[in-house]
């Protein structure tokens, strides 16, 4: 009861918090998805030498635990002369490591899309530019929405591992409310709740594109 | 007929898969108006001819000049090169193809698969060009489908869709791989009526097929294919009546 109390009066605590969480993401979102896109371009049609190099590098980076990126962006980048303040070196980290995962998703995407329907283009003189425009990234947009909402669910999760360098999101606002109230239980399972809050706006998003697949492709 | 004036003039055209001949030195010449039915036997080499013309198969060797412009290699005699991709893409919006598994964009309307490419590739204004596609799509009787996306159609539709995304392009030539050989049998007349009316219209045609009475019906020109080679080039009556050579012979009266 008390807790409940705790947490309204905190509440522009965790607005903050949340405030910080959504800018990451979405900013986050904003750059990886383009650039995802361009690298899944390049891991795709770029000659061997150069695709090799992007492919091992996405790969190395999708091994790196998130964390451990974090600690190096936020402690480990100032000794090569670049001090970044939390948020910017949260949403570097967090770009970084989205990207790498988006492109690889994107890569599995473009290989999807029906082989005949970019034959076709080919035969009609689309160029490839226009290729990737008109006909292979709305199919992408529209039939790999579920693993790119996962996506996104995920780097949310991932988000609130900032925390550990001092990004005042989600979490970290929780904590700092817990730790100086004293009430561990009800600060924390409210952000619980906004976080899950997130991931229902994503998974109505999924959903809605989902509908359009349907009513696309049966 | 002199080079320049055939709609479709092929050149010494090779073609092998790693080492492994498919196509050995092809020359055709098709006029414009006409209608030319590609025949032969399983593996002949008839698709990958096909594809050759709009450069969508690279040939290991020849050329292929569509209404006197080469495809593919630009430069004439023997200092060719290969063409920049965007020239070889603006040459393609003179030939179209329609596929035997259709092909159609399948995140696109019908009317969006028909105005895809005049409207992107060609540059025509958006609404003249979905004016003009459902002026097209109304002659291959699809008039109410025009809304829709694809997978809703049956084949024929999808085929008759495809056909009219062809015709959107105005081009010189349209190419067909067997546009009825993966339809239901009660859908194959639909489609073959639609080709029927566009050969008696004079447009330039050029068919793989594997329908014998409907090549004899439409065809100027049969070219019958084995072995990678062009056997024979013959008017339907002459061919089917009295074949040349014992391979075309076995091939028509095959038990
Ligand atoms: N991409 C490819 N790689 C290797 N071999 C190929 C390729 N495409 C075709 N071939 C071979 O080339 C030969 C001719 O094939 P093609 O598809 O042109 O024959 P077709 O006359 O169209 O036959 P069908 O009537 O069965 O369609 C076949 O032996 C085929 O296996
Ligand atoms: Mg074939």
């Amino acid at each position: 009861m008390n807790g409940l109390l705790v947490v309204w009066e905190s509440r522009d605590v965790f607005l903050w918090g949340a405030a910080n969480t959504l800018s990451l993401v979405l900013g986050c979102l904003l750059l990886s998805i383009p650039i995802g896109i361009l690298g899944a371009v390049v891991l795709t049609e770029a000659p061997d030498p150069l695709r090799r190099l992007f492919a091992e590098a996405v790969d190395l980076l999708r091994c790196v635990p998130f964390l451990l990126l974090a600690y190096v962006v936020y402690y480990g980048l100032p000794e090569l002369g670049l001090r970044l303040d939390p948020w910017w070196a949260g949403l570097m980290s967090l770009t970084v490591y989205t990207t790498a995962y988006l492109a690889e998703i994107f890569r599995a995407a473009f290989r999807a899309v029906a082989p005949d329907n970019i034959e076709a283009a080919h035969a009609f003189g689309l160029s490839r530019s226009l290729i990737y425009r008109r006909i292979i990234l709305p199919q992408v947009a529209i039939t790999a929405a579920p693993v790119i909402g996962n996506q996104v669910i995920t780097t949310i999760r991932d988000s609130a591992l900032l925390m550990i360098i001092t990004v005042q999101e989600l979490t970290f606002a929780a904590n700092f409310v817990s730790a100086n109230h004293f009430t561990p239980f009800a600060p924390f399972a409210a952000a619980v709740g906004l976080y899950l809050l997130m991931s229902f706006v994503v998974e109505a998003g999924v959903r809605r594109m989902e509908r359009v697949r349907k009513g696309r492709y049966g | 007929m002199a080079e320049t004036d055939a709609a479709i003039s092929v050149r010494g055209l090779c073609k092998d898969f790693d080492g492994f001949e498919v196509l050995r030195d092809i020359d055709l010449d098709l006029a414009p108006g006409t209608t030319t039915c590609i025949l032969g036997p399983s593996g002949s080499g008839k698709s990958t001819f096909l594809r050759c013309l709009n450069w969508l198969e690279e040939p290991s060797a020849g050329s292929v000049h569509i209404d006197g412009k080469p495809i593919g290699r630009s430069g004439n005699g023997r200092a060719t090169r290969p063409m920049a991709r965007r020239e070889l893409a603006s040459t393609r919006t003179s030939i179209a193809m329609v596929f035997q598994h259709f092909a159609l964009w399948p995140h696109l309307t019908v009317l969006g698969n028909v105005t895809e490419a005049p409207v992107h590739v060609l540059g025509r204004p958006k609404r003249e060009a979905e004016e003009e596609g459902r002026a097209i799509l109304a002659r291959v009787g699809l008039t109410e489908k025009a809304d829709v996306y694809p997978h809703t159609l049956s084949g024929g539709q999808k085929q008759r869709v495809a056909i009219s995304r062809a015709l959107a392009m105005r081009p010189k030539v349209i190419l067909f791989d067997e546009p009825t050989s993966a339809l239901d049998p009660e859908m194959v007349g639909e489609v073959l009526s639609v080709i029927r009316e566009l050969a008696r219209e004079g447009l330039t045609m050029v068919i793989v097929t594997h329908e014998m009475s409907f090549a004899r019906e439409i065809a100027d020109t049969i070219v019958f294919m084995d072995g990678g080679r062009i056997r024979e080039i013959a008017a339907p009556t002459d061919f089917f009546t009295n074949p040349q050579s014992d391979r075309a012979r076995r091939f028509i009266f095959r038990p």
